[in-house]
């Protein structure tokens, strides 16, 4: 198999959900003749002539139209053109979607893409991380992909799942990363060792593995060996993959993208100090994004968020403690 | 004259015998609208057994029914909203169920998990309200737009409310902007009653009359007097051929007065007296009974009667829902998630 980039990864299982079933239909902006502003759904209007539609720019109308659909029992896959316009279809995703099942008994199965996540010069509106944000709301999955097979299995598993799916993926991953075929998958709610190590723990996902993993990887050369967990479903979270590692290692160290005040990485620190506390053998750490909105210049954007080098930076003070 | 006055309704072209029939069905769920409320009213002032607000559609039955009774249960979508007692019986909606969901019984459709108006079967075709106004009108949308994709649109039409302060909210533009632009057989009723809790009209809107977005969304605008039932019924069954028939959304916009408080904990002092005595103050239960004897269609005898029947419904539902069982925590299994496997905390 030729090589393929997480953004085909994302097409491709969007072009299958579309040919294996008829109920899928796709909605957004520009994505029908245009293919999508990041070309995640190139030629599928095309391909699928009247199941891809170009939506108007109405953030709470698309998803709560999807919604309807859902209820009908089509299975709609809403790309929003990047994550932070989601915060106008907010209402219907938190108070909609995500009450249905739980109030009427009534599944729900829609996904909604949420290009996610900093890459230089996106600025402010551009950029953000809304998997905290959604996961904080009961009745949602919150799908956080780090790699290329998961971009595919995941994508495809959340058409199938009867739940509102959040679908985080990295715009930051779209075009670097690379592989050359989609393995197996693995079922979402997994969390996976992507490197094994005893020496401390880092949980993280997303792009920020693959900061993570560079990290680790400058450690191996003081010699230490470092854990990383790469969580792949923010919600659910697999608690026992974490303490597991935590009961290898006794350290913890939890990096996001997302801003800092509460969100993933915290949850993932007050699960382990209040469940394998005696476990630990230093204070839990968490590593984010500096608190303010993410910046535009290149030099401002690389010391916002987490870097290789903050989190080796961070990791060193760990095992030092 | 207003502008809404110069927007023409063409006539749709009934016999007198639909007429009729529809007058009386409109009615009847009038009236037992009506009773059914009053029952909600009487058992919120009592206090005890309803758990949280009471909110009725008084004075505004005949704009609801009038919708209402254009919708086929188990083939339309309907997305009622507060005021839409009368519609939801209309539809098909039993009163046991509104019982069910004021008194929060796990017989009921929301299982005691949402109350009051917050209440449906999407399933059939039904939805159950969130309280975020403007919000529901894409999802009847989506139904619709789901079912002409899989071919199983036929003749279905959609239907939806708002009122006047709902039309402001950024959902309710997006959402019927969207159902024009998918041409989608979309009802939508704007009961303009003049308050949004408190807020005047003029406090909510800068243009003439609300009629006039139609022109700007591209859709059917139609305008009636929200206190007549003959006018209403004449409307809506317009308003529905057209949506059935191909035409695009259309926006009925009555004109109305809330006869009562915003909820029953609301004595509405903020409505001046005199409006209360205005053409829109009419009770369109008192003119639609009127309406009726004048037009030969029903007796005193007949209407008395109804009254009756509908008595005895309210009393037999409420004495039955006494009867059922009230939720119980230990039983509840608290999975906001369909997927029993991802819910955490549980064995998959
Ligand atoms: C988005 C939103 N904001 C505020 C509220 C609180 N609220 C509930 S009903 C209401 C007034 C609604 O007025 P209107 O749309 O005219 O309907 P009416 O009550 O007159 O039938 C308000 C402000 C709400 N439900 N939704
Ligand atoms: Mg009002």
């Amino acid at each position: 198999m030729s090589t393929i980039t997480y953004l085909e990864a994302i097409r491709e299982a969007q072009y299958e959900a579309l040919r294996d079933n008829p109920d899928v239909f796709l909605y957004g902006q520009d994505i029908a003749t245009f293919g999508g502003a990041f070309k995640a759904t190139k030629n599928l209007g095309r391909e699928f002539p009247g199941r891809v539609f170009d939506s108007p720019i109405s953030e709470d109308a698309m998803i709560g139209m999807a919604i309807g659909a859902a209820v009908e029992g089509a299975r709609p896959i809403v790309e929003m053109q990047f994550a932070d316009f989601s915060s106008v279809g907010f209402n219907q995703i938190v108070n909609q979607a995500a009450t249905l099942y739980w109030r009427t008994n009534t599944p729900c199965p829609i996904t909604i893409r949420l290009p996610s996540g900093g890459t230089a010069g996106s600025g402010p509106f551009h950029s953000q991380s809304m998997e905290s944000i959604y996961a904080h709301y009961p009745g949602l999955v919150i799908l956080t992909p780090a790699t290329v097979e998961d971009a595919y299995w995941m994508l495809l598993d959340s058409v199938k799942l009867d739940d509102p799916v959040i679908f985080c993926e990295h715009k930051f991953l779209y075009y670097h990363l690379k592989s050359d075929g989609f393995g197996q998958g693995m079922p979402i709610g997994k969390a996976r060792i992507a490197r094994p190590g005893r020496d401390a723990t880092v949980v993280t996902y997303s792009a920020m593995l693959h900061e993570s993993l560079k990290a680790a990887e400058e450690l191996r050369l003081d010699g230490y060996e470092v854990e990383v967990v790469d969580l792949r479903s923010v919600k659910p979270m697999d608690t026992d993959t974490i303490l597991a590692s935590v009961a290898r290692t006794g350290r913890l160290l939890v990096v996001g993208e997302s801003f800092p005040w509460g969100g993933a990485t915290s949850e993932v620190v007050a699960r382990v100090a209040g469940e394998a506390f005696h476990l630990l053998d230093a204070p839990p750490m968490r590593l984010n994004s500096k608190d303010t909105p993410i910046p535009y210049h290149p030099n401002l954007w690389k010391a916002h968020r987490p870097t290789t080098a903050s989190i080796s930076s961070e990791l060193r003070k760990l095992l030092r403690y | 004259m207003t502008s809404a006055d110069k927007i023409v309704t063409p006539a749709f072209n009934e016999s007198a015998e639909d007429l009729r029939h529809d007058f009386l069905k409109a009615l009847r769920c009038m009236i037992l609208s009506r009773t059914l409320e009053e029952k909600l009213s009487s058992l919120y002032r009592a206090g005890g057994r309803i758990v949280g607000g009471v909110y009725l559609g008084r004075g505004q039955e005949a704009f609801s029914a009038a919708a209402g009774i254009q919708l086929r249960w188990g083939k339309d979508i309907f997305g009622p909203l507060i005021r839409d007692q009368a519609g939801r019986i209309a539809f098909g909606e039993p009163v046991i169920d509104t019982m069910r969901t004021y008194l929060g019984v796990v017989t009921g459709p929301m299982r005691g998990r949402d109350g009051n108006i917050h209440r449906g079967q999407p399933k059939q075709g039904y939805m159950a309200m969130i309280s975020h106004l403007g919000s529901l009108l894409s999802v009847v949308a989506g139904a619709l737009f789901a079912r002409r994709l899989r071919g199983t649109l036929g003749d279905t039409a959609g239907a939806t409310s708002i009122g006047d302060g709902g039309t402001s909210t950024g959902a309710f533009h997006e959402g019927l902007n969207l159902a024009a632009v998918e041409k989608l057989p979309l009802v939508v009723s704007v009961a303009n009653n003049q308050y949004a809790y408190s807020t005047p009209n003029h406090r909510q809107y800068a243009c003439e009359d609300l009629v006039q977005r139609a022109v700007g969304y591209g859709v059917g605008g139609h305008s009636v007097d929200g206190t007549d039932l003959l006018a209403c019924v004449k409307i809506f069954r317009t308003a529905f051929q057209k949506a059935r028939a191909g035409d695009g959304p259309q926006m009925v916009v009555g004109r109305l007065l809330r006869l009562g408080g915003h909820g029953e904990h609301d004595d509405a002092s903020y409505v001046p007296d005199l409006q209360k005595h205005t053409h829109e103050g009419r009770d369109c239960l008192v003119v639609a009974q009127k309406q009726a004897v004048e037009q030969g269609w029903a007796t005193p005898q007949d209407l008395e009667k109804w009254h009756k029947e509908a008595r005895l419904e309210v009393d037999q539902a409420l004495a039955m829902v006494t009867k059922e069982p009230v939720p119980d925590p230990y039983r509840e299994n608290w999975r906001a998630l369909s997927t029993e496997g991802l819910v955490e905390g549980q064995e998959p």
